[in-house]
């Protein structure tokens, strides 16, 4: 048999691999859900002071958010969020059967990258005191 | 004896809770939302009288349980899919279980001192 003589173990170079779009954003999934569970401590010490009963907790809370550098990664957390949220109900539907078929899989996965992008936008403009 | 140390029997159950703790996740981001734009972040007093509603503050705990449980199995399957060594697997779950139950606990009396 043919299939004998290949090479095993198959050896995947990642730089070489092109995912199909549903497979990128599948991975970015992967990605997001990393870098939030990441910056998990950030999160809760943002809520910690947003919910600080001290006026010291308050000029915190305004100096950190302030920050640029934190202001950036609450953007790269921004989209994280929306990207997870909108794949995880991809994942859900698929689940359900819905969405499974290859076509309308790919359009599924340009949908979520496009809507967490559209929101990232939208919030990232609220973030960055746009209006 | 040569062991696997990867174990079997719980994917069923760690993907059906990971279904059930995004969809509480869900629901719970999209009260917030709503509340956001009712106008429940509009000032710090409205957001710390919002967040200690007992009803919110019980979503919030749910919230937080399923987080931590969704993070749990999520960074454990990275962990298992890209480490070869059992012995850093095994270090790396460790140290993922205690920062997710410590920042659970953390989180909580965030909310439950209000």
């Amino acid at each position: 048999m043919p299939e004998m003589t290949k090479q095993r173990p198959k050896h995947l170079a990642l730089n070489e691999i092109r995912l199909p779009l549903a497979g990128f954003a599948s991975i970015l999934h992967r990605v997001s859900g990393a870098g939030l569970f990441l910056l998990l401590p950030l999160l809760i010490w943002l809520l910690q002071l947003s919910l600080g009963s001290t006026q010291a907790s308050t000029e915190m809370f305004t100096a950190v958010t302030g920050n640029w550098l934190v202001k950036l990664i609450l953007l790269g957390l921004i989209w994280a969020f929306f990207h997870h949220f909108c794949m995880g109900i991809r994942i859900l539907l698929i689940d359900i059967h819905v969405g499974v078929e290859k076509q309308q899989a790919h359009n599924s996965a340009v949908a979520v990258m496009v809507v967490s992008l559209a929101l990232t936008a939208i919030f990232g403009l609220k973030l960055l005191g746009g209006f | 004896m040569q062991r696997l140390v990867v174990g079997a029997g719980y994917g069923l159950k760690d993907w059906l809770a990971q279904r059930i703790t995004g969809v509480v996740m869900a629901v719970f981001t999209l009260i917030i939302f709503g509340a956001a734009l009712g106008g429940a972040m509009s000032s710090r007093e409205a957001w710390q009288a919002f967040m200690a509603n007992g009803f919110i503050r019980f979503l919030s705990f749910l919230f937080i349980v399923s987080l931590c449980y969704h993070a749990w199995v999520g960074v454990r399957d990275i962990w298992m899919d890209y480490l070869n060594s059992a012995a850093l697997r095994l270090f790396l779950h460790v140290l993922t279980l205690l920062a997710l139950v410590g920042y659970a606990g953390w989180a909580i009396q965030i909310i439950w001192r209000l």
